[in-house]
């Protein structure tokens, strides 16, 4: 549905966009990942027609975004950050407007505009001035905006953005009814809601991907990449030297003492590969320790982009950050 | 056509919605009140060489009430698009640069038209009272309407132009009156110039808003003024086509 080539954008002399290159394909859902200014709003509005690229190629739906704009973007309903609205409409004039402007034949405009206020909860204030609208329904209108000529595509810039937690459960959950009838990419910087609502995963940061894949394999990968770290807490004569103890078992890359002062201590291990939580527990049970936790951390989202992003984009080397798809 | 007339509907109906236009068309009717008023008053002090409707629109408090609508009504057409971020939904929907600008255009040039429409209840309301026409003719209303609507196409032009090129309404509102005031002063030129010759004669009709209106408020029809307001009113709608193409470049 959407194939990203090559795509370059400065603004002056900062490189917004570096040589990204990713496709999505029909009825996939992908989260664009990324810290504040890692170009995924640039990249958004590349894909929309709105900025020119300064190199690459976008195909939305077959149609070359720059030499068949009009066609590529009646294929796409796209929600902008902040959702700019005109305040002096009222919310079912806005969406007829939309509706004609998006090419919906005339005779059809009405019943799309109450189509789209359903599916959104906006019927009770179709007549209200967008201008007395809170943020939350702000949101739902531009939605409804970018739905309301049912494009092949949906691009939602940050559509959870300052909402609260209801409205961005609201929202999510919107998001997902539409995943089987759209092609939806959506960017984010809450990396919880990517995780749940995506498919698929881009990691932007200064404006090149960084990892991409399913949550799951991002999951996987950062095994690797944090090499799984397991948590121990026993109760031990002396934790210095259950400590050098610790170490020299094998599939063990390093432990440090995270709590040795009250009567139970805690440890950290990094293991090299392995997992070597049943060498930890027979140790434990040779030494008559009292074991009270033994467990492995599951990385979260959140942590293997903390991870991915602090990492110095110019590293030699290319191996773990390099894509997995 | 659907697209532009779904633009052009919003650009009118929008402009309804909030109090601008009714806050112009009060003090524009306030002040060319005034200015018919004192029309009138000037015939009760005895004959005059001048008609009614001459003597409306050549006078000073039309020509300023004139000059101040131009900004007031173009600066917001461009500028607050950009600065709202209202032009990213729109030009990302599947509309042309063209179409926007054109149903801009002709949207405040609707404005404008239904602005001054009431104007001529004034020339109206004086035949109803006194049996008798405010103008020597019929070519007299005409040409003046004419012209007010031919000058209108040129200068909202021009302030299409300007808003186009500023995010800042003020400043687009700065630009406009600056340049319709340098339009409009190359006219007076003549008066300067003291004994006028032939050549500048014919240099300053093309240019002199108040020369033009003097012969069409006489029912004198001149093709030269219509030719050239339609030519500069079609150029200022291609630079602003430019301008309003080149905002992708500028980001």
């Amino acid at each position: 549905m959407i194939v990203v080539e090559g795509l370059t954008k400065n603004y002056g002399s900062t490189n917004a966009v570096r040589d990204l290159s990713f496709t999505v394909n029909r009825g996939e859902v992908i989260g664009f990942l990324g810290p504040n200014g890692a170009g995924k709003s640039t990249v958004m509005r590349i894909l929309c027609g709105y900025l020119p690229a300064d190199a690459g190629e976008v195909q939305i739906a077959g149609f070359n975004i720059f030499s068949e704009s009009l066609k590529a973007r009646s294929r796409i309903g796209y929600l902008p950050e902040n959702v700019p609205l005109y305040p002096e409409m009222r919310v079912g004039e806005y969406l007829s407007y939309r509706a004609a402007l998006k090419g919906v034949r005339p005779r059809l405009v009405a019943e799309k505009v109450v189509d789209a206020l359903d599916l959104c909860g906006l019927q009770h204030v179709r007549g209200q001035l967008i201008g007395t609208l809170s943020k939350g329904y702000r949101q739902r209108v531009g939605l409804a905006d970018a739905l309301v000529n049912e494009p092949d595509i949906l691009i939602l810039d940050e559509p959870t953005i300052g909402l609260d937690p209801n409205q961005i459960r609201e929202v999510r959950e919107l998001v997902r009814g539409l995943a089987t009838r759209h092609t939806i990419l959506l960017s984010s910087h809450i990396l919880s809601e990517v995780e749940m609502t995506c498919t698929r995963v881009l990691i932007l940061n200064k404006g090149k991907i960084i990892a991409t894949g399913t949550p799951a394999e991002l999951r996987m990968r950062s095994a690797n990449l944090l090499a799984g770290s397991i948590r121990m807490e026993a109760r031990v004569p002396d934790s210095a030297t259950a400590l050098q103890e610790i170490h020299s078992l094998p599939d063990v890359a390093s432990v440090s003492l995270l709590d040795g002062g009250g009567e139970w201590s805690s440890f950290e291990i990094h293991s090299t590969g392995g997992d070597p939580r049943p060498v930890l527990f027979e140790e434990a049970v040779r030494r008559g320790w009292k074991l009270r936790e033994l467990s492995a951390r599951e990385s979260t989202l959140e942590e293997i982009f903390t991870e991915l992003v602090k990492a110095p984009s110019s590293a030699p080397t290319p191996s773990p950050r390099e894509n997995v798809l | 056509m659907r697209v532009f007339v779904a633009l052009w509907k919003r650009e009118v109906t929008s402009a309804f919605y909030t109090p601008m236009a009714w806050v112009i068309l009060f003090f524009l009717l306030l002040v060319t009140g005034f200015n018919f008023y004192a029309g009138v008053t000037v015939l009760n002090h005895g004959p005059t060489e001048v008609t009614v409707v001459e003597s409306f629109f050549n006078t000073i408090f039309f020509w300023f009430a004139f000059l101040l609508l131009f900004p007031l009504l173009t600066m917001r057409l461009f500028s607050e698009e950009y600065r709202s971020g209202t032009i990213e939904p729109l030009m990302t929907a599947p509309v042309r640069d063209s179409q926007v600008v054109l149903a801009k255009f002709f949207g405040v040039l609707f404005l404008y038209a239904v602005i001054w429409l009431p104007t001529s209840l004034y020339f109206l309301i004086f035949w109803w009272q006194t049996h008798l026409y405010a103008a020597g003719a019929v070519g007299a209303f005409l040409g003046s309407y004419l012209l007010l609507l031919m000058m209108g196409m040129f200068y909202l032009s021009l302030g299409c132009l300007c808003s186009s090129l500023s995010r800042h309404q003020m400043t687009a509102a700065v630009m406009t009156f600056a340049v319709i005031s340098l339009f409009f002063l190359t006219g007076l030129l003549s008066f300067l110039s003291g004994g006028v010759g032939a050549l500048m004669q014919g240099i300053t009709i093309t240019f002199s808003p108040i020369d033009q209106m003097t012969q069409f408020s006489r029912g004198i029809f001149d093709t030269r003024p219509v030719v050239w307001y339609l030519v500069m009113t079609s150029l200022c709608l291609f630079l602003t086509l430019h301008s309003f193409q080149a905002r992708r470049w500028r980001s």
